[in-house]
């Protein structure tokens, strides 16, 4: 297939990708800070919130304060800032457009309706906590929708795989992010287990990767944070956990490895990194330091980002 | 200007056979059935994204081009008639062509004037001399279709370029067959569903003598913001070839190959919807983005077939359009089944003389425009527009020809007062390959929706109607 083809495809992906993690985030914040201050502590959430989507910096340069109504606008809806969630749909919308002929019709009726929607509908953003949960629910449902759509009605060729693996190293950014924010609160050396302030915070991390269900699922605990970083980082049934978006990243390059009857420095990268989740426990994760731990993965996922890009897509 | 010809109705009350049973279904169908379809119509081309740009409004601009549920019907008799004209203009154009950038024995013979063609920015010096495969230049043309009365079809422009539309042709009638099949089953419809096939098997048709047994055909097209961008991706899709941007294409050792996820692979026919001065910025404007360095070369090598072929706009010139008659005498030695418009050339002086004193009654078209910019259109314009016109004119009298306002025929459309008529014009497809030249029995009809208007462009307001002919 065209390189890109392969290219708009695998950027679509992240893009929804990227938008649904931004309306959980934005959710999950609005919950945790609906609490009254006791159970919260003095963090500004809203400012957590900026940093685990990347851009605090670029915020700063146009407001002045982390509050709900600045940062939901700057997430949501801002056209200044190029990871919007409104920016992730349009982006999504052109990418689509530009590859038309490789998405199936069902795909191309997703993201086309959400983008007639965000015009029709949400062009102004929002007014009332109302809209605003609205809103949040038509970006997770469309996300839904579009994941739901590539796995029921496309090939399973050189394009899913492309689309796939968007998906998984969005995915896993995401969540090494989150974490690499809101890794203090899970050192086990802030010894006041269990207190409420903890409790709340946990819980929201859980929730902005849709994985408080699983965690009682899983470990049938209350929450800890070593289970939740394990969760998250270590546990490959969690289709968010860091291992469980290389094992499919893995997958999927192989996929195209046989297909093209080729392997190269993208499969070696991405088996790199898996085997190390693999061979890792959480002992050792907090012995090494998770901000440590997760900083390199970031750096690493990153890296195979560009080496994908260079082996296939330009 | 003489009454319009009614495609419908017979003055007098009658009905044309091809339309009575339209007019039943019609009459018992409530006006809300009508109009609650013609809204499902619409939402149809959002959802589907069936939009076009409008040049000179904001990049995200994207409209639909209206759509009008009423069809349009011709009778078996007509399009044959029809089909055979079409095909005699088409063969001319070829060998017109073929002729311009070889031998000139039409200039020679003095049946066209030498200026005309040497002096036109839209002659391709590069072209001289050179074989491009099959002697095909024009695979696809866009032949627009005026009717005046019961017998008479006239050719209003040739358009060999890079002609669109054929997507709403499909489009038109899959949205049609999804929202009145009771109408359907009324009639026998000719089919228009194998176009993309008939294309298909046309460009490959024509590939180089290089190119391996399966030869692989891209279609090129300036990308998502240009206005038939949907077309490209459509017709792409339907055809189930590679939709490449300039930047997808690379030439190495006069070849042609597109980028890959599995490396370079080759190209042998583009399918270009990409115009003239921008394909290859090495040969043609510089600045272009568009187009892939080389591609000249690869071409001169005959290794890659552009379709159409580079230079074809010498063809359908509207300085050439006037000449059309004569050509089709000239080299197939038959009498021209289609009519032309009469043309005034108001680079004669004796014709410039009448045109500035008739500007009132005429339309004066640049020769270089097109899409219906540009145009002045006597009976509808004011006084001011037209003594600005005439300085225009006067100016520079060879970039401008003038017809009689023609009466287009009418068809029923949906009005905001219920159904009246409106001028259509029609635009069917010709496919020319190295074996046949095919036509699918329909086209894409234009309407004017104002009322009186003749206008039919969708950038001035024109919608479009499913064409059906009957199989008799």
């Amino acid at each position: 297939m065209l390189s890109r083809t392969a290219e708009n495809l695998y950027w679509l992906a992240r893009y929804v990708e990227r938008a649904e993690y931004l309306a959980r985030t934005i959710d999950a914040t609005l919950r945790v800070t609906a609490l009254p201050a006791a159970y919260i502590g003095k963090t500004n959430e809203w400012d957590s919130a900026l940093l685990t989507a990347g851009v605090a910096a670029s915020f700063y340069q146009t407001y002045e304060e982390a509050n709900e109504h600045n940062v939901v606008e700057y997430l949501s809806f801002s056209p200044n800032n190029p990871s919007s969630i409104r920016n992730c749909i349009e982006a999504a919308r052109l990418n689509s457009r530009s590859v038309r002929t490789a998405l199936t019709s069902e795909m191309w009726d997703t993201i086309n309706s959400a983008w007639i929607e965000l015009q029709a509908v949400w062009s102004k953003g929002t007014s009332t906590r109302e809209d605003l949960a609205k809103f949040l629910r038509f970006v997770q449902e469309t996300s839904l929708r579009f994941d739901g759509s590539a796995y029921r009605t496309m090939l399973r060729n050189d394009a899913y795989w492309f689309s796939r693996m968007g998906v998984h190293l969005e995915r896993a950014d995401n969540t090494a992010r989150i974490l690499d924010v809101k890794y203090h609160v899970l050192l086990p050396e802030e010894e006041h287990v269990g207190g409420p302030l903890d409790f709340y915070q946990w819980s929201s991390i859980l929730r902005s990767v849709s994985a408080l269900t699983a965690y009682h699922w899983v470990y049938r605990e209350t929450l800890k944070p070593w289970l939740i970083a394990d969760l998250l980082i270590l546990n490959d049934t969690l289709p968010r956990s860091l291992a469980s978006c290389y094992g499919n990243l893995v997958r999927n390059l192989d996929q195209i490895g046989v297909a093209y009857g080729r392997q190269g420095p993208a499969q070696r990268h991405a088996r790199g990194i898996r085997n190390r989740l693999e061979h890792s426990n959480m002992n050792d994760i907090f012995q090494h330091g998770v901000h440590e731990f997760i900083q390199e993965f970031i750096a690493d996922n990153s890296r195979l980002g560009e080496i994908i890009t260079k082996q296939y897509l330009i | 200007m003489a009454v319009a010809f009614d495609e419908m109705n017979i003055p007098g009350g009658d009905l044309r056979p091809a339309y009575q049973e339209l007019a039943r279904w019609l009459k018992e169908t409530p006006p809300e059935a009508l109009e609650y379809r013609r809204q499902e119509a619409e939402l149809l081309f959002r959802r589907i994204g069936i939009t076009f740009a409008v040049y000179g409004e904001a990049e995200s601009t994207e409209r639909l081009i209206p759509f009008d549920v009423i069809p349009r019907i011709m009778s078996g008799k007509e399009w044959a008639l029809l089909e055979k004209g079409l095909k005699q203009r088409v063969r001319a154009l070829n060998m017109f062509l073929r002729d311009i950038y070889h031998g000139r024995e039409i200039l020679r013979a003095e049946v066209v004037p030498d200026d005309l063609i040497f002096q036109n920015p839209v002659f391709r010096p590069e072209m001289n001399g050179q074989q491009v495969p099959h002697d095909v230049y024009v695979h696809i043309a866009g032949i627009d279709i005026v009717r005046v009365d019961a017998e008479d079809f006239i050719v209003l422009e040739d358009n060999a370029r890079t002609p669109s539309g054929v997507s709403y042709m499909l489009e038109n009638r899959e949205i049609m067959m999804r929202l009145f099949p009771d109408l359907f089953a009324r009639h026998k419809v000719a089919p228009v569903e194998r176009y993309p096939d008939e294309l298909l098997a046309a460009l490959r048709s024509v590939a180089p003598q290089s190119a391996s047994g399966e030869p692989t055909v891209a279609l090129l097209t300036p990308g998502v913001y240009n206005s038939a961008y949907y077309e490209h991706s459509f017709l792409a899709d339907k055809l189930g070839i590679e939709l490449v941007e300039g930047r997808d294409l690379i030439v190495k050792n006069n070849e042609v190959f597109m980028r890959t996820t599995e490396g370079v692979k080759r190209v042998d026919v583009i399918y270009r919807r990409v115009d003239d001065d921008f394909l290859d910025p090495l040969t043609f404007r510089p600045d272009s983005v568009l187009g892939v360095p080389g591609l000249m070369s690869a071409y001169a090598a005959g290794n890659i077939t552009l379709a159409n072929a580079v230079g074809t706009g010498i063809a359908d010139d509207k300085a050439i359009y006037s000449y059309m008659p004569d050509i089709v005498k000239f080299y197939l030695g038959e009498e021209p089944i289609l009519k032309n418009v009469p043309t005034w050339r108001c680079r004669e002086p004796k014709d410039l003389a009448y045109v500035l004193d008739n500007l009132g009654e005429l339309v004066v078209k640049e020769v270089h425009g097109s899409g219906g910019y540009g145009m002045l259109i006597g009976p509808a314009a004011t006084k001011a527009t037209i003594e600005a016109f005439r300085e225009k004119l006067k100016r520079e009298p060879e970039g401008f020809i003038a017809q009689p306002t023609l009466a287009l025929s009418t068809c029923p459309t949906c009005t905001a007062s219920g159904l009246a008529p409106r001028h259509v014009d029609l635009r069917p497809f010709v496919l020319t390959g190295s074996k046949s030249t095919t036509i699918v029995p329909g086209g894409l009809t234009r309407v004017a929706l104002k009322e009186g208007s003749l206008v039919v462009n969708s950038s001035q307001g024109g919608g479009t109607k499913d064409t059906w002919i009957l199989d008799e």
